[in-house]
């Protein structure tokens, strides 16, 4: 037998028990071990006089045990110090029964909980984007509201800002798909269309797409994290006691900022598309750059390029108000806030994606 | 024994200096008190005694440890030897308030499931909580709830060292007391050192066996409430010989 923290004794049908050692949280275990494995059935005297040690875990260990064997067997504690049976009251004093109730839920629970939650996130989308015209028709009624403060300071971070990122994005990705597309075009011996073909799928589809997937990604996510700690510090709470409506302070200076912002940057994403494309054709094809822009001039209709611009304060107003509203859908703890910036990202670029698309039927039909 | 000792401080922020030479020191398993005004370094001095603030000058000593030149594994065995309760309670809020008490046990021992339920379940209780709390979100808490889950958070291990920062702030005058009382009574019979920075005149008055008063970035006065009464500065003067302090330490004393 293992006499690190406690010694048997038996005589006859009296068994004592020794403790030993330290009776605390680290040694929890292997005391519990050895307990348990104590056979019982008879009167025990436990005397405590040689422990060194006792911490809430190792009273909470014996109560525990002693309260279990009561029942079998009769006990008899002795060589107790005075402050070990304090200590024995204060544990004994917040010893319960009751257990926590589980906040597990059942698969079916869950399922019902996520369906209704979905259907009150699309009913409380509603209601933001009724607040966010009715802000935007009261701001015409009242101009003085008008944030210039900071609309001008989220074109800064929204738009400025993201210059030099969506440049060099659109740059490489006009490079790359006229370089793929290069040597099939060279194949017919067309190697001038580069031309038309990059230049009207750039300043079309891409240049808008890739700068409203850059700005998903860089400023969508900011609004919502942005909104949702304030929600979580109540920083917004505190606005609306004071009369700060949270539309005009943080929304609208937002979707507003990016809606001015979004066609320059897109004007921006298809300039260096193009440029990008030129490079390879001039490096590929061997089409000098003189040959490459007045081929463009010629075919690439001014159409496309407003197309493709239009679709900027859409986009903008798609990225921020869902940027927003997830930020406000942030609840009391920080992992909602990874969660909602996430949906925030992966929403805006579906919708952006799936409005794009959109677009293309609808102007198709039209003829455009 | 000396748990804690500051060895000449000194603490700037850029050109603001917070602390500027201060020394004090805490024995073996005594309340010791952390006071002064609002901004004058007491949670900064607290975070450099748990190694979250290093000081711009000077050396804390803490248990057997000198922390400017403590080692990587030196300083995870300490963290496992004290408990830190927060001004504003820094609960994990994705976890529930059990989950939060059990995640030291969960990671530092073995303790099977069910005792670190026990445990858990003790702590609750003990730090003032109904037991049902325990499923609550640190969100779905009142702030008084907060500081209790907190600091049943911070007994989770059994700490030999007890850091409560304003631990009685935000409760009420009753709940306030039992918590004073708990401290004691945990100091009495775990011979645990509780480190508290508190405003509270009743707990510096019934608990706290000496303290130091942190003013002008010294510590202007160190020792028992009769030591430090003695000594003029103007911060204790203002704090302790006003009226209404001076109606409390009289009937402290006369309960005393
Ligand atoms: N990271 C920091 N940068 C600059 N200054 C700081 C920083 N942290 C704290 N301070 C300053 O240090 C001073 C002391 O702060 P501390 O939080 O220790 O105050 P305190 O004594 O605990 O006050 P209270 O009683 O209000 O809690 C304050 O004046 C604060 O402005
Ligand atoms: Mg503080």
């Amino acid at each position: 037998m293992n006499e690190t923290y406690f010694r048997i004794q038996r005589h006859g049908d009296t068994t004592t028990i020794i403790s030993l050692g330290d009776w605390t949280l680290q040694h929890e275990p292997a005391i519990r071990k050895a307990l348990y494995a104590i056979d019982l059935n008879q009167n025990i005297i436990w005397d405590f006089s040689n422990v060194e040690s006792f911490d809430s875990v190792g009273m909470l260990l014996f109560i525990t045990f002693y309260q279990q064997s009561k029942k079998k067997a009769s006990i008899e504690l002795v060589g107790y110090t005075q402050d070990q049976k304090r200590l024995y009251k204060l544990v004994l004093a917040h010893y319960t029964k009751e257990s926590i109730p589980s906040r597990d839920k059942n698969i079916l629970y869950r399922i019902g909980e996520l369906t209704i939650s979905s259907y009150l996130q699309f009913l409380a989308f509603l209601e933001f984007l009724g607040h966010v015209t009715a802000s935007f028709l009261r701001y015409f009624v009242n101009p003085r509201n008008f944030r210039y403060k900071e609309i001008m300071y989220h074109i800064q971070q929204s738009g400025m800002n993201a210059i030099f990122i969506v440049a060099l994005t659109s740059f490489l990705v006009g490079l790359v798909i006229s370089y793929q597309s290069a040597v099939e075009l060279a194949k017919f011996g067309a190697d001038i269309f580069i031309v038309d073909m990059a230049s009207i799928s750039i300043t079309r589809e891409l240049g808008p797409m890739i700068t409203a997937i850059v700005v998903a990604g860089r400023s969508g996510s900011a609004y919502t994290a942005q909104i949702g700690a304030m929600k979580i510090t109540e920083e917004i709470s505190a606005m609306r006691t004071m009369g700060f409506d949270p539309y005009y302070f943080l929304v609208l200076p937002r979707i507003i900022a990016l809606m001015i912002s979004l066609p320059l940057l897109i004007f921006f994403a298809d300039v260096m598309g193009i440029l990008g494309s030129a490079f390879a054709a001039n490096m590929e094809l061997n089409i000098s750059y003189t040959q490459f822009f007045e081929r463009l001039q010629e075919v690439l209709d001014s159409k496309h390029f407003y197309i493709g611009l239009i679709k900027g304060p859409i986009f903008a107003m798609l990225i921020a108000m869902i940027g927003c509203f997830r930020g406000f859908e942030v609840s009391d703890d920080t992992e909602s806030i990874g969660s909602q910036t996430t949906a925030s990202v992966v929403n805006s670029i579906f919708f952006v994606i799936a409005f794009d698309a959109l677009f293309s039927v609808i102007l198709t039909q039209w003829g455009i | 024994m000396r748990v804690i000792e500051a060895i000449d401080i000194g603490t700037r922020f850029g050109s603001t200096v917070i602390h500027d030479k201060v020394n004090m020191h805490i024995d073996q398993g005594e309340i010791y008190g952390i006071l002064g005004e609002s901004g004058s370094g007491k949670s900064l001095l607290m975070k450099e005694m748990i190694m979250l603030q290093k000081p711009s000058s000077g050396d804390m000593r803490v248990l057997e440890y000198t922390l400017s030149s403590i080692k990587y594994p030196q300083m995870q065995a300490l963290r496992q030897q004290w408990g830190v309760l927060f001004q504003f309670g820094a609960l994990f809020s994705s976890l529930t308030v059990a989950e939060n008490i059990k995640l030291q046990l969960k990671e530092y021992t073995n303790i099977s499931d069910a005792m670190c339920n026990e445990i858990v379940k003790t702590k609750i209780s003990m730090s003032g909580l109904p037991t049902r709390a325990g499923a609550l979100y640190p969100s779905e808490l009142s702030g008084g709830m907060i500081k209790r889950a907190a600091l049943a958070r911070a007994l989770a291990m059994d700490p030999k060292l007890l850091f409560l920062d304003e631990p009685t702030s935000g409760l009420d005058p009753i709940g306030a007391r039992n918590f004073d009382k708990l401290i004691m009574e945990l100091r009495d019979l775990l011979g645990i050192t509780v480190v508290m920075i508190t405003h509270d005149l009743d707990s510096i008055y019934s608990i706290v066996d000496r303290f130091c008063v942190l003013a002008d970035k010294h510590v202007v006065a160190e020792g028992s409430i009769t030591e430090v009464l003695d000594s003029t500065h103007p911060f204790i003067e203002r704090f302790f010989k006003n009226e209404y302090a001076q109606k409390r330490l009289n009937i402290g004393v006369k309960n005393v």
